[in-house]
């Protein structure tokens, strides 16, 4: 990504939020929505504009689990690893996604764990982009991994 | 005369195909000439019927479920928009016995309203409670809420109206009421469920406590696993203010409350609310100590009353009803109604809204028609992940707040999460340890490294290294992290670890045992 593009975006999202209360936070989500990541460079920029020190900027970026500082892979599936999963086998649906995506091509996909996708009754769940999906088996996911592959 | 089909989008809905359903039902009515209007309302939380589709008829609301896209066609040749026999086919909705026997206080409104549609909200008693509220001093609404006997639904199950009388109490330029939608614990999402399919009701009850404490700003901290709730809280705010039910001049009182959506970013501590208030503000999610209070001290250093999603969204029914009424349900201490999730290996998991005093074993058995794999449930798992495992000859104390405590468990936010009998309680004790040091926020030393020589230990236990002495050493962190911990993060991840070592030793003494029988035990 051009430094010049992401020093545009960034001011552009920061003046949207500077004036708020505890800006730091809609500002970072700002930033990760709009370029699929926090990049290290932005954080000098967000720290002088919010008149915060570059620690404390760096600090907030490392503490959220959901707040990235590298580029996202094309693709991103969190698979839920709380209790009520893996009290239907989501561990072994864990591994097969694990597997599964080893095979595949670095950089298409992104795998995380997730604590909790709020879909305990119609367990295991994963969600892959924006897209929640219940009651996975590993079958179901290589069904949803076919069909993204086929348009990615 | 059109004829209304209702498709849920509740993510739970969703997440099964909700949006393909509600798009075939709209091809297929228009290839056949039928004339449909399609509502998404929110989930009538029988989850594993979903998506349940519904069709209104003369005689009621007609369900359907579980449907899939394909079954659409078939539905339609069965004259399914007309109440016709099928065989997803569920009978009327109102009638169907899990959602029946329900004492939906809370939760009345539920997947029977268009979330987004302000007339449904107000047909069905919306903004009479903070119509109410507006005639009110002060202090009685405050009275009102602390007579209903409403305790913080969250968990800590502390008395919601002590707390907003200290708000009141404090004079000050600016306070907050802040709402906390972090719901993290596994096995929960009564809030998900509130904020996506009744969002009004929770904005009119957060407006309640603004006029009752003299609030201006609100903000709901939601967690970012939920992009659905946001969406749609987004959305109810925005309506809410144009029908003058937020803003400068609420319903012309002259009071002022404005609301906001914060989106957290993942992590499971920011439950905790005083390091709630520290990344709404914009920092890490670190604990506070305690005191001062936040109703003293809170966001931004003002007096601030932080409430759980359920218990805001209960409180315009009780302003609307009378404290008497709600209070009339539940049991001891307990009054009125708790939505439990009864989730994990359950047959007919979903939510069930229940006064106080209902017992684990008619949820799991009467409700949830036992666990899903068909093999005998094993634990119990209540209150999320900070919560104890209760084995069989626990299932018959009554779910209210003092019961649970006395024999050393929590109700907390009313999940329940199911294990069956191939569940292994070590290994689950050793999971709570790895949560808890993966989500620790660092500040107190207990949590901090005692999570982390947590899961030491118990990885020598489950390999059977100098067994006694390993747990021997595990009860002596567990102690440690109790009383030492500065919040529930740390202080009762020994609830989970020890209930496990109590009630399933079994699990942890399994390799011991086959060694004594083979006579290779030394101790």
């Amino acid at each position: 990504m051009n430094p010049a593009f992401i020093h545009q975006q960034v001011a552009k999202i920061i003046e949207q939020h500077r004036l708020r209360p505890g800006a730091l936070l809609p500002v970072l989500h700002g930033i990760q929505d709009e370029l699929g990541f926090i990049p290290s460079e932005s954080v000098i920029q967000i720290s002088l504009a919010l008149n915060l020190s570059r620690a404390e900027v760096h600090g907030v970026i490392t503490f959220y689990h959901h707040f990235h500082t590298t580029p996202p892979a094309r693709h991103s599936i969190q698979v839920c690893r709380a209790e009520a999963c893996q009290s239907m086998g989501g561990e072994n649906l864990a591994e097969h996604v694990a597997q599964r995506i080893d095979e595949r091509a670095a950089g298409l996909y992104d795998v995380h764990p997730v604590y909790c996708l709020g879909l305990c009754a119609n367990a295991p769940a994963l969600m892959i982009d924006e897209v929640l999906h219940a009651r996975v088996t590993p079958e179901k996911f290589d069904r949803l991994i076919n069909a993204l592959g086929a348009h990615s | 005369m059109s004829i209304k089909i209702f498709v849920p989008q509740d993510s739970a809905a969703l997440a099964l195909g909700a949006d393909v359903v509600a798009e075939n039902v709209l091809i297929e009515a228009k290839r056949r000439g039928i004339d449909v209007t399609l509502v998404r309302n929110g989930s009538r939380g029988m989850l594993w019927l979903e998506p349940l589709v519904e069709v209104q008829t003369a005689d009621g609301r007609m369900a359907y479920g579980p449907v899939g896209p394909e079954d659409i066609a078939g539905l339609f040749e069965a004259n399914f928009h007309l109440g016709g026999a099928h065989t997803l086919g569920l009978g009327l909705t109102e009638e169907i016995d899990y959602l029946k026997r329900q004492e939906r206080l809370t939760f009345a409104r539920v997947g029977i309203t268009d979330p987004l549609s302000l007339a449904d909200y107000l047909a069905l008693s919306g903004f009479q409670g903070l119509h109410k509220a507006l005639t009110m001093a002060p202090t009685e609404i405050v009275q009102e809420v602390t007579e209903s006997g409403l305790r913080g639904r969250g968990g800590a199950a502390f008395p919601t109206g002590i707390k907003w009388k200290t708000v009141l109490g404090t004079a000050a330029a600016q306070k907050y009421v802040v709402c906390n939608a972090d719901e993290g614990d596994s096995g929960t999402f009564a809030d998900r469920m509130i904020m996506e399919g009744d969002p009004f009701v929770l904005i009119e009850g957060m407006t309640i406590a603004a006029v009752a404490v003299g609030a201006t700003q609100g903000y709901i901290y939601v967690r970012s696993e939920y992009p659905q709730a946001i969406s749609v809280l987004n959305k109810a705010i925005d309506i809410a203010r144009q029908g003058g039910y937020l803003g400068s001049d609420i319903l012309g009182s002259g009071k002022a409350f404005e609301l906001e959506v914060r989106k957290a970013a993942g992590s499971y501590v920011c439950g905790e609310e005083t390091a709630m208030l520290e990344s709404i503000e914009g920092k890490r999610g670190i604990v506070r100590s305690k005191p001062p209070l936040p109703a003293i001290s809170g966001l931004f250093g003002k007096p601030t009353v932080i409430n759980n999603v359920i218990s805001l969204a209960s409180v315009p029914i009780i302003l609307d009803r009378g404290a008497a009424f709600y209070k009339d349900y539940g049991m001891g201490r307990s009054r009125g109604t708790l939505p439990f999730q009864l989730a994990g290996n359950i047959r007919q998991g979903g939510l069930i809204e229940k006064a106080f005093g209902v017992t684990l074993r008619e949820l799991m058995v009467d409700y949830g028609g036992g666990s899903a794999s068909g093999r005998p449930i094993k634990a119990v798992q209540v209150g999320g992940p900070l919560g104890t495992y209760l084995p069989e000859s626990q299932w018959d104390t009554p779910l209210d707040y003092e019961a649970y405590m006395a024999m050393g468990a929590v109700v907390g936010h009313g999940g329940i999460v199911v294990h069956d009998d191939t569940a292994d309680l070590a290994k689950l004790a050793r999971y709570a340890m790895k949560f808890c040091a993966i989500e620790s926020c660092g500040k107190c030393t207990p949590c901090r490294i005692g999570a982390t020589r947590g899961v030491e230990v118990m990885d020598k236990i489950i390999a059977n290294q100098d067994r006694p002495a390993q747990i021997e050493l595990l009860r002596d962190l567990c102690d440690t992290m109790l009383n030492g911990s500065m919040c529930a993060m740390g202080g009762m991840t020994p609830y989970p670890v020890l209930s496990a070592l109590e009630h399933f030793s079994q699990d942890f003494a399994q390799a011991v045992h086959e060694e004594t029988v083979a006579g290779e035990h030394h101790v």
